[in-house]
């Protein structure tokens, strides 16, 4: 079981958390023109890395924060936690 | 029998008490502190099972969680538990065992036949065997390898016992308490640490309680008292006894069983079963020692052949002797103390060792003792069936490879030692890639992946002086990391017999026209030659290998015979073993009851119930619960005889002619505030919010991005910043995760905040024609005139001098109001609603009555919005603007979704107006149609109208707008109906929605 950071509340386990996908995914702008290509790639398309991901964390029996995770998906080491509108370096 | 092989004065078991059991029905006697396996081999029984796949005797061969032999069933208080290692398991009066594999008995097993039939069950027999025709497997196959396959009978039952859970800290986890492990403990207590220390046996020590040594002056074992007993009086140590850490997960959590009532006759009242301690340890020091491996020659599955460290551990500990007339058979000097054991105690073994000429501290003492030992010998083959009786011994050549002087000596027992193999299972767990050293010839851990180190013989360190040394070093310079503090204790000075080197030679080589079977894995039957077979057909890899063989698998996890298979493979191979390496290790390291896994989220407590404050007057009133979610909410309230049909009729027609009231709590409430709560929620919902007056409430439907409807529900404006969103009751949770996502994420520039109120407060829908009267006797000074409360509209009152929220929506499609009180005045409430509402006949209605007051509206729920539906499908398309963006909208311009002909909501009634159409039925043209019948649509909802007395479902088919009067049928394969029926509107009654405005 993960250990997980959370920058509001410190170190907990993963089952107060729940998994939210891939943070780097932006959605498109309101009311912004975009190709049906774009709208898909937005909606239904993932990468599924092998290594450092960065990736939403929802703690949702905690703090009820959104938090962005970076994560190595094969050895599950964790590198950082960040809020979720805190710059990522 | 009476205890012929007991010892008088030796060992730790309790003489004072005298304790019963039984094993196959007959009755035996053993003493407290007694394994299942200690106390039959005190009786002299050593046939206790049957081979996996031979069906040959099996006995005891080890002494711990290496056994792979004595598997028993354990009957406990008309529990049944498969899977007990009879070396684990004490005995408690009254104990009853039988042993599994066999039939009609352990003596007498008809399966024994594969014996003789073993050249047609060769490595991988079931690959090939079953095979053709397909059409055996169903019939034929399946049911003839789930017969074979097994050991045991899983109970059927409900298991009555309790498990828990234990979530616990630690500064330090250490597994295992010989000597490394205590020694470590010790010295990283006294520094400070807060240390756990877990022994998976009832007593302390390890090897410390069998070996002849000496520290600080001390015996192994008064050492071991005085240092336990220090460290269970230090408040920041916790030390458990049968407790087995068994799994090493991510991020240093470990997962250890504490089974705190099996060695009872019963589970002691508060106490559970087994508990499961979920670890998270900042250090590890795994010190779970090494086991014994065996030497592979003839027959050397037959019963009364085990590891020397066995047979000693059977004298030291339990005072038993495994045999009178012992053999022991080593190739390093482990078996001369267990041959000096037999000794002192008054049984002269005979000593074969595979090497040519030792000298030790040990081996003189065996001699100065007059013990036979024979020097370049083996043993070639073990003779007799169910027991020991004689073995073929040799001379074998420097070269390993021939034998001379083939002879038959007696024996009862063959005692083997072929040196010592780490548990090095919890480091790989962790992570850490093993690497092989040749001076044990075996595997031990390499780098630490996570926060783990490994000491003592776990990490191949096989002195006591270099193990008591080392761990007291790790124990100090772990805490020292975690506690900064200095307090090193010095290690005690140990004393131990000087050893040699073991000899490397491990398999005995057959005699000339000899076939004996010499098994690598005695659990799963593997033996040389399966290997052998394996190799010739081609398995390279050592996980193919295993696979294909069965090497390794099972219950024991090839916890004796992973290296001599490893061997015999690079042997083959002509590799060394690191070459060929290890299949991995996985959790558990031992076999774990289903039970503790689930711990107490059993049954009602695998989740949370949730009441609503009403709940106790619903009880009191006759309702019949129904889970929603986890929820409990009434179904009907039952009178006289009625059935579900009868109770939810009558009341939804009380709601249709007089008045209604239905609990609402459960609802899903959001309090959603903040200066821009208005354009938030116009951008989370399809239709237009930012005109929303305050007072008022408005219908919204809400979409996930990729169009389809995620929920729908009223959200009321209180005041100018402030919005109270509800959701239905099955997506509250999600709908709040959904919103929390927009703001913190998406749109953070968005100054809102949200927070479920759904507990904070209690709702009661009163539905009806007669819903006015009552609310003007219940708010007696609020103008609740068509006028002073319009559809849709929204007022704060006084309910008997407790603050009352009035909302004017309808689910029912009646006039209506839903009353929200603070949960706290929820029953009060609900009493003066039916305390007032008894002039206007009012009735409680539950659910089912509920559903079919909105089935007949045409009103869409969970069924309809399932996740499969756009707003289209559900008819909800007036309520997707076109002039705004929101949460989803571009996709709904995706040609799929745009299709004219999409499947649509519609009424449903049959031909005959008798006939109920079940849920979940098919809508098709043609019942005759060849299979698959093409389908139009399905069922969503079904009820029985109380408007018109007739059955009435929804349906979402395809093209529906246009399929309004067509005679089409509703088929179930399921219950095996089919129904004509015609399509009508899905607003079955007041399709102008007069009567929610009236």
């Amino acid at each position: 079981m993960l250990y997980i950071n959370c920058p509001h509340c410190g170190l907990r386990s993963q089952n107060e958390f729940a998994y939210g996908g891939d943070a780097t995914v932006k959605r498109p702008e309101l009311n912004k023109e975009i190709s049906d290509q774009e709208w898909d790639n937005f909606v239904y398309l993932r990468k599924s890395p092998r290594g450092k991901h960065l990736e939403l964390w929802h703690h949702i029996s905690g703090c009820r924060q959104w938090i962005k995770v970076e994560r190595d998906t094969s050895t599950h080491e964790i590198f950082k936690t960040y809020k979720a509108n805190e710059a990522i370096e | 029998m009476s205890q012929d092989f007991r010892l008088d004065n030796v060992g730790m078991v309790n003489r004072e008490k005298k304790i019963s059991f039984k094993f196959n029905g007959k009755k035996y006697f053993g003493f407290e502190g007694d394994t299942i396996a200690s106390a039959l081999i005190a009786n002299g029984v050593h046939l206790v099972g049957r081979s996996f796949k031979y069906h040959r005797p099996r006995g005891f061969f080890g002494v711990g969680v290496d056994e792979p032999y004595a598997i028993l069933q354990l009957d406990r208080n008309n529990e049944r538990d498969p899977n007990i290692r009879a070396t684990e398991q004490e005995i408690f009066e009254g104990l009853e065992v039988k042993s599994v594999n066999c039939w009609p008995s352990v003596n007498f097993d008809i399966g024994a036949i594969n014996n003789f039939l073993k050249m047609f069950f060769p490595a991988g027999f079931y690959y090939k065997t079953f095979m053709w025709p397909p059409s055996f497997w169903y019939k034929i196959y399946e049911p003839f390898i789930r017969m074979a396959a097994g050991f045991g009978e899983a109970s059927i039952k409900h298991d009555k016992e309790r498990y828990e859970h234990k979530y616990e800290y630690c500064d330090l986890l250490i597994t295992g308490s010989g000597p490394s492990g205590l020694a470590s403990a010790y010295a990283a207590a006294k520094n400070g640490a807060r240390v756990i220390l877990a022994e998976d046996k009832p007593r302390f020590g390890g090897s410390l309680l069998t070996s002849d040594v000496n520290i600080g002056n001390q015996t192994g074992v008064e050492w071991t008292e005085k240092i336990i007993a220090e460290l269970k009086s230090m408040p920041n140590v916790t030390v458990k006894n049968r407790s087995q850490v068994f799994g090493y997960y991510d991020h240093n959590m470990l997962v250890m069983s504490e089974r705190i009532s099996d060695h009872l006759p019963k589970t002691q009242k508060y106490l559970p079963k087994q508990r499961l301690w979920y670890i998270r340890a900042n250090e590890v020091l795994i010190s779970s020692g090494s086991i014994e491996r065996p030497l592979v020659f003839g027959n050397n599955d037959t019963p009364g052949v085990m590891l020397s460290s066995a047979a000693k551990e059977y004298m030291k500990v339990y005072g038993v002797l495994v045999g009178k007339k012992p053999l022991i058979f080593t190739n390093n000097d482990s078996g001369y103390e267990t041959a000096i054991e037999f000794k002192k105690n008054g049984v002269n073994p005979i000593i074969l060792d595979t090497r040519s000429n030792p000298s030790s501290d040990i081996i003189t003492e065996a001699k100065n003792l007059n013990i036979e030992i024979r020097f370049s010998y083996v043993v070639v083959a073990a003779k007799g069936y169910k027991k020991v009786k004689s073995a073929d011994i040799a001379k074998i050549s420097d070269n390993k490879k021939e034998l001379f002087n083939i002879e038959n000596i007696e024996c009862d027992c063959i005692c083997v030692s072929g040196f010592w193999t780490p548990s090095i299972h919890l480091a790989s767990q962790s992570g850490n890639k093993s690497k092989f050293n040749e001076k044990i010839d075996a595997f031990v851990p390499d780098k630490s992946k996570q926060k783990e180190n490994t000491i003592g013989s776990a990490n191949g360190i096989f002195t006591l002086e270099e193990t008591i040394k080392d761990a007291f070093d790790k124990g100090f310079d772990v805490s020292n990391k975690i506690t900064e503090k200095n307090n090193k204790v010095s290690a005690p000075t140990v004393v131990e017999k000087k050893s040699t080197d073991h000899d490397k030679f491990w398999c005995v080589p057959l005699p000339k026209g000899k076939s004996y079977k010499r098994f690598l894995d005695f659990q799963n039957d593997v033996a040389v030659s399966d290997i052998e077979l394996a190799l010739r057909e081609g398995f390279r890899s050592i996980e193919h290998v295993k696979r294909y063989t069965t090497l390794g698998m099972a219950t024991d996890q090839g916890k004796t015979s992973n290296l001599n298979g490893l061997q015999l493979v690079s042997d083959i191979e002509n590799k060394v073993v690191p070459q060929v390496g290890h299949t991995t290790f996985r959790p558990p390291y031992t076999p774990v009851s289903i039970g503790a896994i689930v711990g107490r989220e059993v049954g009602k407590h695998s989740k949370p119930t949730r009441k609503s404050p009403m709940h106790s007057w619903h009880e009191k009133n006759n309702a019949v619960f129904v889970d929603a979610g986890v929820w409990l909410r009434p179904r009907y309230y039952k009178q006289g005889n009625e059935g579900l049909f009868e109770a939810s009729k009558r009341e939804a027609k009380n709601v249709r002619q007089n008045v209604g009231v239905c609990d609402v709590t459960t609802l899903g409430k959001i309090d959603v505030k903040g200066p821009d709560a208005a354009e938030f929620l116009n951008r989370v919902y399809t239709n237009a919010w930012l005109k929303l007056p305050v007072g008022k409430a408005r219908y919204g439907v809400m979409l996930r991005e990729d169009g389809i409807v995620m929920d729908d529900g009223t959200t009321t404006r209180i005041s100018e910043n402030h919005y109270h969103m509800t959701t239905t009751t099955a997506q509250a949770a999600n709908v709040l995760s959904h919103l929390e996502y927009y703001l913190q994420l998406v749109w953070p520039e968005l100054n809102v905040n949200v927070v479920s109120t759904t507990e904070q407060w209690a709702g009661a829908a009163i539905a009806g024609p007669n819903s006015r009267k009552l609310l003007m006797k219940l708010f007696p000074n609020l103008d609740v005139s068509n006028e002073g409360l319009p559809f849709m509209g929204y007022k704060e009152a006084d309910l008997f001098g407790v603050p009352a929220k009035i909302y004017r929506i309808s689910f029912s499609g009646e006039l209506a109001y839903e009353i929200n009180v603070e949960s706290d005045n929820g029953y009060f409430m609900w009493e003066k609603i039916m305390e007032v509402g008894k002039e206007f006949q009012i009735q409680p209605y539950g659910t089912e009555a509920l559903s079919t007051l909105r089935i007949e509206m045409g009103h869409v729920a969970g069924s309809e919005l399932d996740g499969r539906t756009i707003p289209y499908d559900a008819s909800l398309e007036g309520l997707v603007s076109k002039k705004k963006d929101f949460i989803g909208k571009r996709s709904l311009n995706r040609s799929a979704f745009t299709s004219t002909d999409r499947e649509k909501l519609v009424g449903v009634v049959p031909i005959d107006k008798t006939t109920s159409i079940p849920e979940g039925s098919y809508i098709v043209k043609d019942p005759k149609a060849k299979l698959p019948n093409p389908k139009l649509g399905h069922v969503s909802a079904s009820c029985w109208s109380v408007e018109y007395d007739n059955p009435f479902s929804l349906a979402i088919i395809k093209d529906g707008k246009n399929m309004i009067g067509q005679k089409l049928f509703a088929m179930s394969p399921l219950k095996n109906k089919t129904i004509p029926v015609e399509i009508v509107s899905s607003h079955y009654v007041d399709p102008e929605g007069k009567r929610v405005r009236s």
